[in-house]
């Protein structure tokens, strides 16, 4: 029974998975480029961007058709609502991805002179971003609120790095470009993490029905 | 407020065991939906809410069925309760007489004889089944000579015509195209505010669109009883959840 809309429903659930493969890649990739001051790499970040935007128009259209033509209920519902929610999400995370790699490109922060904080920033978004989908694929709610809880870790280190660069530029006032620099990096790494925790919060939306926004 | 409060409601056509243990409430000026597969019950409990089951032979029930806490299968006039409790079916069936005097069959065998008194009635009863303005100029010819999604606002209209307090209603636009369907949902709608309604209905989206609860049944017994929106958003057991997603059995 139905067998054509369940056809339909896989294929949203593995366009997901593929969508969430790519925005992992270009978390790893950004981070790369960025920790090694590799130019080539960065470049390399802006044709994924392009290809994670592609399969948010294709799954949100995949999600209309299945709007309109199964009028899905319950839990089906569930899973096209929090779909056409979480791709947004993983878009920006593709976004931002793209805009950490044309700082990047600017070479002001170097192998040399990034600093510890960032990339434990940096390990930790691709953590909260490669766990919200994968807590997806397996349907794994303890996952999906882990990445929920992890959040605030992200944003204390944000604020450690905030503090690292105002220190920074009470020591030395020439290096005020790269201190502007590194601080949005961080600051794309902090909303990255949100957008996992997004991610995350429509995963356990679409497997109880019950979201975040629910409680406040 | 509760309209009908039935408990431990277990229904037999001869052997068969047709309704199990059925309770539920219905809440008064509120639309409630049973939905389920053909066979499930839900047509038969509709139809011991005005005791229509007592004219099949062969049928019995145990349990209660209290209408404003009173019992209905105890001692009590059951032209009086049918006339509190009106149906309208899933097939519109006029009797073959004008419009006018479909409207005001009911009325006079309660005994309302007075044109004026009629003709106010008649009015006011298509007006409220929202089709006076295309029936108003030919109220004395058949009714059998306007379209099906008129013949069920006129059913309507002559089951208002009473002054019911409930209105059950057994799938009532599944003979009707989109348009007249959706001119009966409006009605149904705008009814609830005086009446309480209980519609059976195989169009889940009907049931999402007009009802406030949704009750559905499985092999006699009811599964699960929720807000609608609940029932199509979050359903509590797996039943429900297989039969609203269209994959049940």
């Amino acid at each position: 029974m139905r067998n054509k809309f369940d056809e339909q429903l896989e294929l949203l659930n593995s366009e997901l998975i593929m969508m969430g493969g790519l925005c992992e890649e270009v978390i790893n990739m950004t981070t790369k480029a960025l920790l090694s001051g590799n130019p080539k790499l960065a470049k390399e970040v802006f044709p994924l961007v392009e290809e994670i935007e592609k399969k948010e128009r294709e799954i949100e259209t995949l999600c209309l058709k299945l709007l309109l033509q199964q009028q899905p209920v319950a839990k089906d519902l569930r899973l096209i609502s929090s779909a056409l929610k979480m791709i947004t999400d993983m878009a920006r995370v593709g976004t931002q991805a793209a805009d950490i790699s044309e700082i990047t490109l600017l070479e002001n922060i170097t192998k040399e002179n990034s600093n510890i904080h960032i990339q434990d920033m940096a390990l930790a978004t691709i953590d909260m971003v490669n766990g919200s989908i994968s807590a997806f694929v397996q349907r794994d709610l303890e996952l999906a609120q882990a990445v929920i809880d992890y959040d605030d870790i992200v944003d204390e280190m944000f604020n450690e790095i905030k503090d690292d660069l105002i220190k920074l530029i009470g020591q030395d006032p020439s290096i005020g470009e790269y201190a502007v620099d590194m601080l949005m990096v961080s600051k794309y790494f902090e909303k990255i993490g949100d957008h996992a925790v997004n991610i995350a919060e429509w995963v356990v939306f679409s497997i109880t029905g019950i979201h975040k926004e629910d409680h406040e | 407020m509760e309209k009908f409060k039935i408990t431990d409601l277990d229904l037999y056509y001869g052997t068969f065991k047709a309704l199990i243990k059925v309770n539920l409430t219905i809440e008064a000026n509120q639309i409630t939906a049973f939905i389920g597969p053909s066979g499930c019950g839900k047509s038969t409990l509709l139809k011991s809410l005005n005791r229509m089951n007592d004219l099949i032979e062969g049928c019995r029930i145990d349990g209660n069925v209290l209408l404003d806490g009173e019992d209905i299968y105890g001692n009590i006039d059951v032209n009086l309760l049918r006339k509190r409790v009106g149906m309208v079916f899933q097939k519109p069936n006029p009797f073959p007489m004008s419009i006018y005097d479909n409207v005001a069959y009911g009325p006079r065998t309660h005994g309302i004889h007075s044109k004026i008194k009629l003709d106010e009635i008649v009015e006011t009863s298509l007006r409220n089944a929202a089709i006076w303005d295309e029936l108003k100029d030919r109220l004395k010819k058949s009714a059998l000579g306007i379209s099906g999604g008129q013949q069920q606002r006129l059913c309507i209209a002559r089951a208002l015509a009473v002054q019911p307090e409930v209105l059950l209603m057994d799938e009532p636009t599944s003979a009707l195209d989109p348009i007249s369907t959706s001119k009966i949902e409006d009605l149904i709608s705008e009814l609830k505010e005086r009446y309480t309604i209980i519609i059976v209905t195989h169009n889940m989206q009907q049931a999402v669109r007009i009802s406030d609860k949704t009750a559905f049944f499985l092999l006699g017994q009811v599964i699960e009883y929720d807000t609608t929106e609940n029932i199509f958003s979050n359903p509590r057991q797996k039943e429900t959840e297989d039969y609203i997603t269209g994959r049940f059995g």
